[in-house]
């Protein structure tokens, strides 16, 4: 887009890169995103016994342009779909997912017709957490999951063009969730 | 209330949209009319509930009203620290937490699991997939006619209700304390045998192998097998002699063997 899309690649990008995902990692506000009874739990997260502030990430904000992690945390509707995904688009760009619990993750017992099978249908999900619902601490070791993912990759200038083009084309030769058969259904 | 019973007034409720800022409109309602000045009178027939009124308080309380809730904090830097610090110090689960299953191992090292699939008959989320193969005597994975062949679970369905575990008739599905799952794929999430399968503890012998000579399925379930025998040891030796469980299985069988004839 910019300027950081030329800047040359090396050495000191690399520091930077480093630096950025670091920065991020420690300081990631999740957008308020409870749908079902995982957002208990979520909640208990914030709360003083497991104090999400100690990584950084107490506030979670009501507005997405605020925010640049979702936590989807219950099962979704097909009503529910298209408002995730709005507000999903909603939020500014370095922007990760957690799926929080079985029904966001694939539906988990409700695999019927009112319930999105997995919010990967929606959005990119990038770390899927188990658990009906998860506790506290399962929530807590799947951000720090992602944490570890943030402060690795942070693609910037040439490195970031040609991830892009290395995840689009992998993307289109994926199997469609929907196509999947089996478990992965 | 009964001079509001006569019904000269209009009711309170339609009066109050009109002055939004009259708290005691109901209580006087011979001044409500248009024309009075309703606010003062309010103030001057009750206080009635007004939260900005400093009345009642004496000079100390209004003077340190503006940092009381300041004593909640104070006070609270003086009591315990009630956070645990997950990742660094882990507070251990109820000793019956229904956390990832594991499937596990008679004494001398053969698999319970008799690949019945009642656990994904059980399974509510339909998380459970099992397909159970034939055990012949140069492939013997379990006691009895068969063994769980291809054993899955599908954590993104599993909703831990334990019900599995009720289902299973040799107990050879538990569940674990383990609860850290969190994964980044969809494949990666479903765990198949190799990850389920209780590790070999030391002294097992890892399978396939015959049962203990002489015994039925019967008296394995009945717990009458405590470890490996030494024809068990020496038949995985004659077959696969690089086996890693080999010198400690072959250990406990000569000491067991040893301790029988003592």
């Amino acid at each position: 887009m910019g300027l950081e899309e030329k800047l040359p690649s090396g050495f000191v990008l690399g520091k930077v890169e480093d630096l950025v995902g670091w920065v991020r990692s420690s300081s990631m506000w999740p957008v308020t995103m409870g749908l079902a009874c995982c957002a208990i739990e979520m909640m208990a997260a914030g709360t003083p016994r497991f104090d999400l502030a100690r990584f950084g990430m107490e506030v979670f904000r009501a507005s997405p342009r605020q925010a640049d992690l979702m936590i989807v945390s219950g099962r979704v509707s097909h009503k529910m779909a298209p408002v995730l995904r709005t507000v999903y688009d909603q939020m500014s760009d370095p922007k990760w997912v957690i799926s929080m619990g079985v029904c966001a993750s694939s539906g988990g017992m409700f695999n019927n017709y009112a319930i999105v099978q997995g919010v990967d249908h929606v959005l990119p999900v990038d770390v899927y957490l188990p658990g009906c619902p998860p506790r506290p601490e399962m929530l807590i070791n799947a951000i720090l999951e992602l944490h570890k993912q943030v402060i690795k990759g942070a693609p910037l200038g040439e490195h970031r063009a040609e991830i892009n083009r290395a995840v689009e084309a992998a993307a289109l030769n994926a199997v469609p969730t929907q196509e999947m058969k089996g478990l992965l259904a | 209330m009964a001079e509001q019973g006569k019904g000269k007034k209009p009711a309170p409720g339609k009066r109050s949209g009109n002055q939004p800022k009259r708290p005691t409109a109901s209580r006087a309602p011979e001044r409500a009319r248009p024309g009075a000045t309703p606010a003062k009178a309010g103030r001057a027939k009750t206080p009635a509930f007004d939260v900005d009124s400093d009345l009642d308080k004496s000079g100390l309380a209004e003077f340190f009203a503006p940092v009381a809730g300041f004593g909640v904090t104070m006070s609270t830097l003086f009591r315990p620290v009630v956070t645990e610090q997950y990742p660094f110090e882990k507070a251990p689960t109820a000793p019956r937490y229904h956390g990832r299953h594991q499937l596990n191992r008679h004494p001398d090292g053969l698999e319970k699991c008799i690949g019945c699939e009642l656990c994904a008959w059980a399974c509510p989320a339909d998380a459970i997939y099992v397909e159970a193969g034939n055990n012949t005597p140069e492939a013997q994975y379990s006691p009895g006619e068969r063994y769980g062949k291809v054993y899955q679970i599908n954590y993104l369905r599993c909703i831990f209700c334990g019900l599995c575990i009720e289902a299973c008739p040799t107990r050879a599905l538990t569940m674990t304390n383990d609860y850290e799952l969190a994964g980044t794929t969809r494949e990666k999430m479903i765990f198949e045998k190799d990850t389920l399968l209780a590790p070999l503890r030391s002294g097992m012998l890892a399978a396939p192998h015959p049962m203990v000579a002489g015994l039925s399925d019967g008296d394995y379930y009945r717990g009458d097998v405590s470890g490996p025998t030494t024809e068990q040891v020496a038949w995985v030796k004659e077959r696969r002699p690089e086996d890693e469980s080999l010198s400690a299985a072959g250990a406990a069988a000569t000491r067991a063997a040893k301790g029988g004839k003592e």
